[in-house]
């Protein structure tokens, strides 16, 4: 592969989704994901693609949704509050099956909040997040690697299963340097097959083509989303990535996700340099959730500690998945506070009573 | 070897440049790096500060919690990030502009009086220069050479001129 | 036998479901025979609203999408920007496109948006049932202004031409109504002339059309179009408020007679 550079978490994720095939970008100014629409105004037009800063996030969610129905690859990003405007045409893309990526870089809320990192918007991404019966596809790097790397999976999933994909991020991912490795040759979207569902363009030759995300008609939706729920099932079966450490004789499990996995698994060098078994499992997708890697764990483990930056949302899922066989403690540090890896190690040593 | 670095100062002392070219050079040099910038609203005041870590191992946690070496530029700096310096870690002054000293016994302090010497040089614009060559000699993090040759890959758009006054600027920073 | 009249191929064989007197029947007939006219159904694509005509999708024989309420103008740039070669046209009402979605009206116009916006004033909300719309003319009653509209209370109807002719990215815009036979064939030719504007590259059209809603107005279709006469087109004149073909003419024998 190519030498590393020295990139910003926002301009790797910009760079990333541009070599996963991306050719259009719409966004709008918030800190602090602007680097990624500032990249994506001079880079995309280099590969023939094209950026617009839109009127609102509600309008750049909905250039979207028209852009995406031609069949390309698209991107938006945004930080909390965006996201949540963005959230109407998410739904309808969700809806209208039309594959879309977009990120999240997370902000201190509710409300204006602040700018700082935070991963206060879990639920809002894990649960679709809009109105209706959807999810999203939820990958959550921790590096800014990751950052570059991820996007290519979002998009192939997203196509894959006619899916919104999106990558929750936060402030820390989106703002730091570190050296780059991308995984994969760019991707050339010219050499893609048209979808069968796209419209727009010449269309002599074929039926006319309709993109929607209504049906009046008695039972039919009931049809579709039952039929779309059969996507999501498979996307658990098929989709699902974590990883790990010191999983195989650990007392005391950390479960952390994004960069707040990274602050975890400075605790866990910690813990294990004193001799403590502890160990780590990060969801690298927070939708599919790793439930059966928590489970299994749940069989072995006697204390399980969540560390996220929020008040409680990731908890949630981890309870879902263990279903009371084993106890949880909870650190949670929300808008803007980011735990050290000394407080978390404090904590185990209180489990442990060590 | 592990050496997590805040550097603070005025916006316009060339923090965060300084910031991505230790990191950089790091990289260069075969170490992990990390670099995260105060971003935003924090920076609009007029004050900057970034964090860098450089690490022969892999880097967990990509924020700086107790720095091992404290860079102040400027006086606001000094009363903020001096007393999160870690027991045994370093702190370097610009003497040029700081007049506080240091009540702590449990560090080491290297005073450089920067803006004098990089004016010596040619121009204020590289005391944050004369400050990266203080540090990577003190610290040892990285290699003056790995310094030197990513100047250019971190100053692109640089004339020769103005990257040869860079390097000199180091190695007069190296020899504090 | 000589055939004298055919429906347009550029509308389907389903049959509209609209309430009898309505406009939506009269404006989807004319957006499909100015696209067959123009020979360019199977590169059209129609931006459907929500509202009444959410149904246009099944009538109009081109590609379509349908989308969120008043995002019209920002889903057909989205297309536009995407394929070019596609002509994109957004069918949008009055609370749609002047109240909901008068951020991407303006914004699109201001982009100079190369797409074409077909505008059906009714002054009313007609699938919610008759509430007040952007447009509702002072007086007029409606369920959630049923004392009529104050405008001391509601503020004042918005005349959309007007407002949008102010910007430099208003390329053609044009008002016609759908209440008489010598005003729909007028109709038509705008609506021809804004696919035209698109084709030609020269940026953003819109044609209002003042069309009536006998159902949420209360009244016979025959009244209807007579409110039309009486009380619409009064407060929104008929004409061509931009035309980027006039301007461009009149530039040019400005130049010539310096």
């Amino acid at each position: 592969m190519a030498e590393k550079t020295l990139m910003k978490g926002n301009e790797a994720l910009a760079e990333g989704a541009v070599r996963a095939g991306c050719r259009f970008f719409a966004g709008y100014p918030i800190t602090p994901q602007n680097e990624v629409p500032e990249y994506m105004s001079w880079r995309l037009p280099q590969e023939g693609g094209f950026f617009i800063q839109a009127e609102s996030e509600v309008a750049a969610i909905n250039m979207l949704f028209g852009a995406a129905s031609t069949g390309i690859r698209v991107m938006t990003s945004s930080s909390s509050p965006g996201i949540s405007l963005k959230q109407e045409g998410i739904s309808y893309c969700a809806g209208a099956d039309l594959p879309i990526f977009y990120a999240n870089v997370v902000r201190g809320g509710p409300g204006l909040g602040n700018i700082a990192p935070a991963q206060s918007d879990y639920f809002q991404a894990t649960r679709g997040g809009g109105h209706g019966d959807y999810r999203v596809f939820v990958m959550a790097p921790n590096s800014v690697s990751e950052m570059a790397n991820f996007p290519k999976r979002c998009y192939d999933v997203a196509f894959k299963y006619r899916v919104p994909s999106m990558i929750l991020a936060d402030g820390i991912l989106g703002q730091m340097m570190e050296p780059v490795e991308f995984d994969f040759e760019p991707v050339d979207p010219s050499s893609f097959p048209e979808p069968d569902w796209a419209i727009g363009g010449d269309a002599s030759g074929r039926e006319r083509r309709v993109v929607k995300s209504y049906d009046l008609r008695p039972g039919r939706l009931e049809e579709w989303n039952k039929e779309r729920a059969k996507r999501f099932e498979r996307i658990e079966a098929e989709e699902v990535d974590w990883d790990g450490e010191g999983l195989d004789d650990c007392e005391l499990l950390i479960t952390s996700y994004g960069s707040c996995s990274r602050i975890s698994k400075s605790a866990v060098k910690m813990a294990r340099e004193d001799g403590l078994p502890v160990g780590l499992l990060r969801p690298i997708t927070l939708y599919p959730f790793p439930k059966k890697a928590y489970q299994d764990l749940a069989k072995r483990v006697k204390n399980i500690l969540v560390v996220e930056m929020s008040l409680g949302q990731f908890i949630e899922d981890v309870q879902l998945s263990v279903l009371g066989k084993v106890p949880i403690h909870f650190h949670g540090r929300p808008a803007g506070g980011i735990p050290t890896a000394e407080e978390i190690y404090d904590i185990v040593r209180k489990i442990m009573g060590k | 070897m592990y050496q997590g670095i805040i550097i603070a100062g005025f916006g316009g002392q060339g923090v965060v440049s300084m910031g991505i070219l230790l990191a950089y050079a790091g990289m260069v040099d075969g170490k992990y790096v990390t670099f995260f910038p105060a971003y935003g609203a924090e920076m609009r005041g007029g004050t900057a500060n970034c964090s860098v870590i450089i690490s022969t191992d892999e880097i967990a946690a990509p924020v700086v919690g107790q720095p091992d070496s404290v860079v102040v530029m400027n006086e606001p700096s000094f009363s903020k990030f001096e007393p999160m310096l870690k027991p045994g870690g370093r702190l370097f002054i610009n003497s040029s502009l700081v007049s506080s000293r240091s009540k702590r016994d449990d560090i080491e302090v290297i005073e450089i009086p920067v803006n004098k010497i990089a004016e010596e040089i040619g121009t204020l614009k590289i005391a944050n220069m004369v400050m990266a060559g203080a540090l990577i000699k003190h610290t040892g993090a990285i290699a003056s050479e790995a310094v030197v040759k990513s100047l250019p890959k971190v100053y692109k758009r640089a004339k020769p001129e103005i990257l040869k006054l860079n390097e000199v600027a180091v190695k007069r920073g190296a020899e504090y | 036998m000589k055939i004298v009249f055919e429906k347009t191929n550029g509308l389907t064989e389903v049959p509209m479901r609209y309430c009898p007197g309505c406009g939506h029947g009269v404006a989807h007939r004319l957006v499909a025979e100015v696209m067959e006219e123009l020979g360019v159904t199977k590169r059209t694509v129609a931006v459907v609203p929500v509202g009444c005509s959410v149904f246009m999708d099944e009538y109009v024989n081109c590609d379509g999408i349908q989308g969120a309420h008043g995002r019209g103008p920002a889903i057909a740039t989205g297309i536009k920007r995407s394929k070019p070669e596609t002509v994109v046209i957004s069918y949008q009402g009055d609370g749609d496109l002047a109240s909901i979605g008068m951020a991407e009206t303006i914004h699109s116009a201001s982009r100079s948006e190369n797409i074409t916006i077909i505008f059906i004033n009714n002054a009313i909300y007609g699938m919610t049932g008759g509430q007040m719309a952007p447009t509702t003319i002072l007086g007029m009653r409606t369920t959630t202004s049923p004392a009529g509209r104050r405008a001391e209370i509601n503020g004042f109807p918005i005349p959309m031409c007007e407002l949008l002719s102010s910007l430099e990215g208003a390329s053609y815009l044009a008002r016609a109504a759908l209440d008489k036979p010598a005003h729909i064939i007028r109709a038509k030719k705008y609506i021809k002339k804004a696919f035209e504007t698109q084709i030609k590259g020269k940026g953003f059209s819109m044609v209002e059309l003042l069309s009536p809603c006998p159902t949420d107005w209360g009244m016979t279709p025959k009244d209807a179009v007579e409110r039309i006469r009486q009380e619409m087109i009064p407060r929104y004149p008929l004409g061509v408020f931009r035309d980027w073909e006039a301007e461009e003419k009149a530039k040019k024998e400005e130049k010539a007679a310096v």
